[in-house]
């Protein structure tokens, strides 16, 4: 409040901030500039915020996602946030919606998920239910103390993401990770149009390459522009609550009510996956206490084919 | 009296320089056969690694959930294997014992030829082999896999120092004697190699002195390198892995699995070379009694391994425990053959003496470096296959880890490499330490060069 910053100055470094956009150094800008000299001069200028802090006038042209910029935005995180998922097991009726949402936004193969719905009993003869299964976000990962080149790494908002442009593909991570969330492309991923030509966004993790791995995100991406994840707003079941501990307020993604969340997680008697191990996840469940669907047996799965029994001793 | 002495030893230095160099000249049909045989699958492996290349990990059977297979288990095989060179020049040699004289050099060969195939083993896992220099780049030391990188490095210098520097007294000797036997780049080779080594008293002292500093380097060096590696694992969180014993585990595990690769070369290598005189029988009974010693020790590790969990039976842990122990489950059968073949039968046999035998011992020693390669498997395959959470919405080949024909083939040439590598070793450099035969012996070498 003491400190008066003009409102246009803010809301556009606000929004060349957050779109990752920023002008090459005086270099690139030159070398542009002998390219672009045969076009016609009328081309309109922009005010540009270049990388080393000054407005400059630039061409439209000149104007493009910065890789490494954008890499040092993903590692940074949002400031202030921490962001928490709330997975109602009552709600979830098995829509694979969240699944197909995700597998769609971060162009993944049917068979890799970084949501996936799980279909599990607490105890023998206790009842099945649907187990959305995302990446716990940690607050302390088994998977990011093993990668020996910080590409995969925890956020100051609580996010675990991965830099597919410095994973080298050890899947050191896939084997620390107690919960599977973790997927790796085994082959050429499965690209989409424009994904050739497109800047790595790390929030988003596309596009897909092949020899690193890729898991969620908690849709970083969405979270910058003030969206909730993908999977969240996929649901039509209102399984999911997503939101910001800090705020200690949580949003339902099918009714976008907004509820205090330490309220819900006391009053429903949340916990966590595996708590015993210590990993802090940032992931909470509701009990599926007076479900809303009933658990239907021999289901196919998601790939449509026949889930092979599990094993038991 | 004096004059007596020297004639004697100039007669025992002449033989011992007849028996240990004239197999070096010569290149039998049967070692050329060998040599191409290596070489051709090698060059199958590599063809097979550029298909992986072009596409993907997905040549072979590892997917999502055993996301690592036969490339982690041959490596941890490699690093074990590799580790015989401490235990058979400093463990042993460092208490005394003078028996192990004509084979350290053989141990050490060895252990470089393995500590090096262990680094390609695990480039040839990742994902983006063309991004390793990033581990320089973005090194995190939190990360085991930095210090395993760091500790292989090490030791691999190391175990060249220990191969080389006891040579030079050797050297000299070729450089002194085999002038007109060999070709003029192989003798310039040695000529240099030999650092300039006369053999004066003065060196002798250096080369001692030098020698006991990095036999006890290799001590920590060598547990740390193969503590690391079972670290890999044994610092997640999984069932399996989860276990504070895995570094003790692996590192008798590697005196077993090096014993063996031991015993298997020393039959080949005498034979190959008619080294009956150097290599006795006696030294394949000392040698069975070391790999029971050091089998007993492993066997107590793999005890409290398995059965202090099968007698809690955890969740998780009984999971585990029952795709090892029964035969219904998917391991079964490969754990049990493996712990028989592997560890209790050339335990059992190697308590008698009849079997303490060259032909026994190598065929003993084969058993159990096939067991400590499947040994590695289980200890790596299973634990991935069988995580706290269900495998579901995958596909059937999401469930099991069944290795390709490529990745079998990618890592036999790994194997092949490191035999290959053996194999020369021990065609261009005397594979028996001569000076240290004579001085057994009794010559005095400070005078004979």
């Amino acid at each position: 409040m003491s400190k008066k910053i003009t409102p246009e100055a803010t809301s556009r470094r606000n929004f060349l901030k957050k779109f990752g956009i920023s002008v090459g150094t005086a270099s690139a800008v030159s070398t542009l500039g002998i390219l672009s000299s045969c076009v016609t001069d009328d081309e309109e200028k922009v005010p540009m915020l270049t990388t080393d802090g000054k407005v400059i006038n630039g061409k439209k042209t000149e104007l493009k996602l910065n890789l490494n910029e954008m890499q040092i935005r993903s590692r940074e995180g949002l400031s202030g946030k921490k962001f928490v998922m709330v997975i109602d097991l009552a709600k979830c009726k098995n829509a694979r919606k969240c699944m197909s949402a995700c597998q769609g936004a971060h162009h993944l193969k049917p068979e890799q998920h970084h949501i996936n719905v799980l279909q599990t009993e607490n105890a023998e003869g206790t009842g099945f239910y649907y187990q959305p299964k995302p990446c716990m976000h940690c607050d302390n990962p088994p998977c990011t103390k093993v990668c020996p080149v910080d590409a995969t790494f925890k956020r100051k908002d609580g996010i675990v993401l991965i830099d597919n442009e410095r994973c080298i593909g050890c899947r050191f991570c896939i084997a620390a990770c107690p919960y599977s969330a973790r997927v790796f492309n085994w082959e050429e991923p499965k690209y989409y149009e424009g994904d050739e030509n497109a800047v790595y966004d790390m929030e988003l993790n596309v596009p897909q390459k092949k020899g690193t791995v890729s898991k969620c995100l908690f849709s970083a991406d969405r979270l910058r522009i003030g969206k909730l994840p993908y999977c969240v707003s996929a649901c039509p079941n209102g399984t999911y609550w997503f939101g910001d501990a800090n705020e200690d307020a949580v949003t339902n993604g099918t009714s976008k009510e907004t509820v205090r969340l330490s309220t819900l997680l006391s009053d429903n008697g949340a916990y966590t996956l595996l708590p015993e191990l210590g990993t802090k996840p940032s992931v909470y469940y509701l009990p599926p206490k007076d479900r809303t669907f009933e658990y239907k047996a021999g289901e196919l799965n998601y790939l449509g084919e026949e889930e092979p029994k599990p094993q038991h001793g | 009296m004096s004059e007596i002495k020297k004639q004697s030893d100039e007669a025992i230095m002449a033989k011992i320089r007849e028996d240990i160099l004239t197999p070096m000249t010569k290149f039998p049909l049967i070692y050329k056969l060998w040599i191409g045989m290596l070489l051709t699958i090698i060059a199958v492996a590599i063809w097979g690694y550029i298909i992986q290349l072009q596409n993907g990990l997905g040549q072979t059977g590892m997917r999502d959930y055993v996301s690592w297979g036969l490339y982690i288990a041959s490596f941890v095989f490699f690093v074990a294997t590799a580790l015989v060179g401490m235990l058979i020049s400093a463990v042993v040699g460092l208490l005394g014992q003078k028996w192990i004289i004509p084979i350290s050099r053989i141990a050490e060969m060895i252990a470089l030829a393995f500590a090096m195939m262990a680094g390609i083993a695990i480039v040839v896992d990742m994902g983006r082999p063309d991004r390793i220099l990033n581990l320089f780049l973005h090194g995190r030391f939190q990360s085991p896999i930095i210090w395993d990188v760091t500790v292989v490095n090490v030791y691999v210098i190391i175990s060249i120092l220990l191969l080389l520097l006891p040579m030079l007294p050797d050297l000299g000797i070729i450089r002194n004697h085999m002038k007109k036997d060999l070709p003029k780049w192989q003798w310039n080779m040695y000529n240099i190699l030999s650092l300039g080594w006369v053999g004066t008293p003065g060196q002798y002292k250096i080369l001692h002195s030098t020698l006991r500093v990095l036999l006890i380097l290799i001590v920590p060096v060598a547990m740390a390198l193969h503590t690391v590696t079972s670290w890999l694992s044994a610092l997640t969180l999984r069932s399996g892995w989860d276990s504070t014993i895995f570094g003790p585990y692996y590192v008798t595990g590697a005196f077993v699995a090096g014993s063996g690769a031991v015993l298997v070369a020393m039959y080949f290598i005498r034979r190959a070379y008619k080294l009956e005189d150097y290599i006795t029988d006696y030294h394949f009974d000392k040698m069975g009694k070391l790999m029971v010693l050091v089998g007993l020790v492993y066997f107590y590790f793999n005890l409290n391994e398995f059965l202090v969990p099968a007698y809690k039976m955890k969740t998780a842990d009984a999971h585990h425990i029952f795709t090892l122990f029964s035969f219904h489950g998917e391991y079964g059968v490969m754990f049990w053959l493996t712990q028989m073949f592997g560890l209790i039968l050339p335990i059992t046999f190697g308590l008698f003496k009849p079997f303490r035998k060259p032909f026994p011992m190598m065929i003993i020693g084969v058993a159990i470096v096939i067991g400590a390669w499947f040994k590695r498997v289980i200890i790596v395959v299973p634990t991935l296959a069988h995580p706290f959470l269900p495998v579901q919405n995958v596909p059937e080949n999401f469930h099991h880890y069944v290795p390709t024909g490529l990745e079998i083939t990618v890592t036999l040439g790994i194997l092949a490499a490191a035999i290959l590598i053996v194999s020369i070793l021990v065609k261009i450099f005397p594979v028996i330490p001569m000076w240290e035969i004579a001085e057994e012996k009794g010559v005095d070498i400070h005078k004979d060069l």
